[in-house]
């Protein structure tokens, strides 16, 4: 009898089906316990201590008697040496609790519509499934990827419904940045439209939003001249703000709903049940070296379980790539693929005279060719701040583009050089921008969860603007969610309610503008006048995107060079002086989270055809190659200095690089972007 | 025993600071702040004693305003049983600090007191040697290990010196300031931080503790260092020396 309660040392025995015993293998599976449970095992909490630096087979697991306020209590996992526990508590005790335990399980799993457990008989055949068994694991209603305007509108909107109809559901929104806004990056001119759905009363509280767009101007600049035209975009009623400093707000007013945050923490790994259904997601490890050993402070990750999963992780979000792809979502609606521009930022200090709050500027052309889609923009914030950038399309065709030195280029402008003069710069950083808009929305519904904001892609591009659709689908998911969770219904309504909210109405009107752009600069002006002032999204037909961005790169030998002038470090600067002020930083002693699927293709494919395209798009000279010992160049990844953009998730020619998401609380430390 | 760890909250060590435009200070409004990297040593020192079962309790303690409260939930995911929070407003400068906690010492009565050797943010490297000598407390400053002899009620702390290592041995109750290389603290897991929110932390003023904030030092300028100069090349060592001696005045 006292073998049966043995688990022996190996992890990956536990999920054998025919181990010594079925009873033994369930509990450890377990993840909902009544409180019965939670009780017996409270006794013997305090002998099982954490040991962070024991070695991975030994690892002690947590027991949590706590519950949370929907009564899911904290998985309870046994420890993996019973003989001091077992001769605490009566053995005969444990036995029967932990066989009620089972049966109760299954029975609450069934009502809430979980499935987490596939049950095959009380006893014998019990077979668990794919999840690691030693890591640790919390239970929440909705499990929210991503604190960003998507995801904290989604939070504080369930939130309010709990208030509304008297229930309440646990949710929890894990945040890979080192707290709530350090990764959020936006030019930004707000439209207020679904923050006074959500928070009507913005004002009032004090949000971040108090610079109305005073003026709105948009120029075509050529080298030296600034041609004005009529303005294409209507900004009344908008505000100049900063997104990171409004996101730190909205973060606020989660927590005073009750929603848990926890920022510091990636979500690294989707977790599935039996039937392929998300059930949740896992943490990074962390404290792990470069070589992929364990350092002193080594912690497993913690396993983050929802009745629903909201993913929303920005643009070209690493998870919501492989849901995406794992569930077919764009073949399931016909949608295109999805196109893509890089943004890149900086905030400056000017002097007090030049300085006009509100005042927003656009600008088309130069330095960009022809062929090249993108445009800068400028803002007077206040305090005699501006936000000013430059947003490239990722189809452009020449390997030899750097969207960093255009950028560096345009602010040498005889337009723009005036307001720049005597200023400073605060903060640089950079994003990449979803342009595919209507035609590449994919299906958002995956089984488990859904996919919000810019990781399905909503932003508008003859706008530029995403924040208020983004926002809005966050309020569409969490209304749905909320059905599915207290009403039975299907996540498939959050697709219905998508098609009939404001969001289609406005990506629907705005599709036919950035594809034209594809047949060059003056019929995607054209085109656009065309839309604005006669059409208004009434074609017949939806025009579709070019091939996909990595495959509209030219090879090398087809392009010729730019040549871009050195950074004088007054106005323009090199790239490792503007990486210093993103305040990026990543524990140094990790192994690199970008992957090479193939490491041969950098040296065979990317340098000699390509003209290694990736030393240039990147914003934060990640990949540069270095001669080695035999005088070849070798690529060399400097994971530490990644802006988490993922130009080259989207830009490598053979789609070999892979951005997966490092250790949590790295990364840029934006605090005015 | 217990043991008794100051932390402070300071600007965050990756973020790149500024120099606030009226030269009074460094700009903190909208900036990431969290625990001293050598307070979060400190704890994690108290935290491997405490598991080596030689202390029963880890207390942590923070000074300044209201959001010290989140320094102390980050010391208490670590691991740390109770936070004690002193509201204070204003400057705190390293002799108020100590006076603070030679208050808190009396109350609480540690048989350790650990603190970071240096603040981030001031680089004082002071507040250690001021409570020891307050309190009359044997101290161990930079201190690179640390083993307790509990029987005995002694301390041998290692010392990293300009001269090398140290090694000291102190009479329990003593203060220890440690330094960089004594451990590599542990992250706060998600459990342990859900967890910290229902640790208690009790608030104090300096009122109710009898001493009075005043400081002695008043801050008149805070401004950048000057900018660095290029490099000369020089083309022989005769100029080299010239301009050591004329230019640079080193010799």
């Amino acid at each position: 009898m006292f073998r049966l309660l043995l688990i022996s040392s190996k992890s990956t025995s536990l999920r054998k089906p025919n181990s010594t015993s079925s009873f033994t293998v369930s509990n450890s599976h377990t993840n909902l316990c009544d409180s019965t449970s939670s009780t017996l095992f409270r006794q013997s909490s305090s002998h099982i201590s954490s040991n962070p630096s024991a070695s991975p087979t030994n690892h002690f697991n947590f027991i949590y008697p706590t519950k949370t306020p929907n009564g899911y209590s904290f998985s309870c996992r046994l420890g993996r040496s019973f003989s001091s526990f077992s001769s605490q508590i009566g053995f005969g005790k444990v036995f029967s609790s932990g066989y009620r335990l089972n049966y109760e399980n299954f029975r609450s799993c069934e009502e809430n519509g979980c499935g987490f457990l596939r049950f095959q008989g009380f006893l014998g055949g019990l077979r668990s499934f794919a999840s690691e068994s030693d890591r640790e694991s919390m239970e929440y209603d909705v499990v929210i990827v991503g604190a960003g305007p998507a995801g904290l509108s989604a939070a504080i909107r369930l939130k309010q419904l709990c208030r509304e109809k008297g229930v309440d559901l646990s949710v929890c929104v894990v945040e890979k940045g080192a707290e709530v806004g350090a990764h959020i990056l936006s030019g930004n001119v707000f439209e207020p439209r679904a923050l006074d759905e959500l928070l009507p009363q913005w004002k009032q509280e004090e949000a971040p939003i108090s610079v109305p767009v005073s003026s709105d101007k948009f120029l075509f600049l050529t080298k030296n001249r600034a041609i004005s035209l009529p303005c294409p975009f209507d900004n009344k009623g908008n505000y100049v703000i900063s997104l990171s400093q409004l996101v730190r707000w909205m973060g606020m007013k989660a927590e005073e709903l009750g929603v848990e945050i926890y920022p510091g923490f990636a979500a690294s790994e989707i977790l599935y049940d039996a039937n392929d259904k998300v059930i949740g997601i896992a943490t990074n490890d962390m404290g792990v070296a470069k070589d992929g050993s364990k350092k002193e402070n080594y912690q497993r990750g913690v396993e983050l379980k929802g009745r629903m999963m909201l993913l929303s992780e920005g643009c070209r979000g690493s998870l919501s790539e492989k849901i995406m792809k794992k569930y077919k979502l764009r073949e399931k609606e016909h949608t295109q693929h999805q196109t893509y521009a890089l943004g890149i930022k900086e905030v400056w200090e000017i002097e007090e005279g030049k300085h006009k709050p509100g005042a927003v500027l656009h600008t088309l052309g130069w330095p960009l060719d022809q062929k090249t889609y993108g445009g800068s923009f400028l803002y007077h914030l206040k305090d005699r701040q501006i936000a000013i950038g430059i947003v490239v399309t990722l189809n452009y065709r020449n390997p030899f583009l750097n969207p960093y030195e255009e950028f560096q280029k345009l602010k040498h402008h005889p337009a723009i050089i005036p307001l720049l003069e005597g200023g400073s710069v605060l903060e640089y950083g950079a994003r990449t921008l979803n342009e595919g808009g209507y035609q590449s929305i994919p299906y958002p519904v995956f089984p488990g969860g859904a996919i919000i904001g810019c990781s399905a892609g909503f932003l508008n591009v003859p706008k530029i603007k995403g924040t208020h659709t983004a926002m809005k689908s966050g309020m569409l998911a969490a209304e749905a969610t909320f059905g599915v969770l207290h009403e039975g219904s299907k996540m498939e309504t959050y697709w219905d309610a998508l098609q009939k909210s404001w969001i289609w109405e406005e990506l629907y009107r705005a599709r036919n503008y950035r594809p034209a752009f594809e047949y060059g600069l003056i019929p995607g002006l054209a085109m656009s006048a065309l839309e604005h002032y006669i059409l208004k999204g009434r074609l017949p037909f939806t025009l579709k995107h070019g091939k996909p961005d990595h495959e509209a790169t030219k090879v090398a030998k087809l392009c010729s060079p730019i040549q871009y002038p050195k950074p004088d470090g007054v106005l323009s600067f090199d790239v490792p002086t503007s990486l210093h002020r993103s305040n990026t930083n990543h524990e140094h002693d990790q192994p690199a989270h970008l992957c090479l699927r193939d490491p041969k293709i950098p040296e065979l494919v990317n340098f000699p055809d390509y003209a290694a395209p990736e030393s240039r798009y990147c914003p934060a000279r990640v990949y540069e190659y270095i001669p080695d010992e035999k005088n070849q160049l070798k690529l060399q990844i400097n994971a530490q200095n990644c802006l988490h953009c993922k130009a080259c998730d989207i830009k490598d020619p053979k789609q070999n690089i892979e951005w997966t998401v490092p250790e949590g609380g790295g990364g840029p430390g934006y605090s005015v972007m | 025993m217990k043991i008794m760890v100051a932390v402070k909250r300071v600007v965050d060590y990756a973020v790149k600071i500024r120099v606030k435009a009226d030269k009074t200070g460094v700009e903190t409004q909208n900036v990431k702040m969290s625990m001293n990297p050598f307070c979060e040593i400190a704890l994690e020192e108290a935290l491997r004693i405490k598991e080596s079962g030689l202390a029963s309790e880890v207390v942590a303690v923070s000074m300044g305003p209201a959001q010290c409260v989140d320094t102390l939930r980050t010391g208490l995911a670590m691991g740390a049983d109770r936070g004690i929070h002193v509201e204070a407003t204003g400057a705190l400068y390293p002799l108020s600090v100590a006076k603070l906690l030679k208050a808190l010492v009396e109350v609480e009565k540690p048989g350790l007191l650990i603190l970071g050797k240096q603040a981030i943010d001031d680089d004082c490297n002071q507040t250690g040697q001021m409570v020891a000598g307050l309190l009359g407390w044997p101290q161990g400053t930079f201190a690179s290990k640390v083993v307790l002899d509990k029987e005995n009620q002694v301390a041998t702390v290692d010392r990293e010196v300009d001269g090398g290592l140290e090694t000291l041995s102190l009479d329990l109750p003593a203060v220890i300031t440690t330094d960089l290389r004594l451990n590599q603290p542990r992250y706060a897991t998600l459990p342990n931080i859900m967890k910290a929110k229902s640790k208690v932390i009790k608030k104090f003023t300096p009122q109710e503790l009898n001493v009075e904030i005043k400081s002695d030092l008043e801050v008149v300028q805070v401004t950048e260092p000057p900018k660095r100069k290029a490099g000369v090349i020089v083309s022989s060592v005769d100029e080299l020396l010239d301009k050591l001696k004329n230019e640079a005045h080193v010799i």
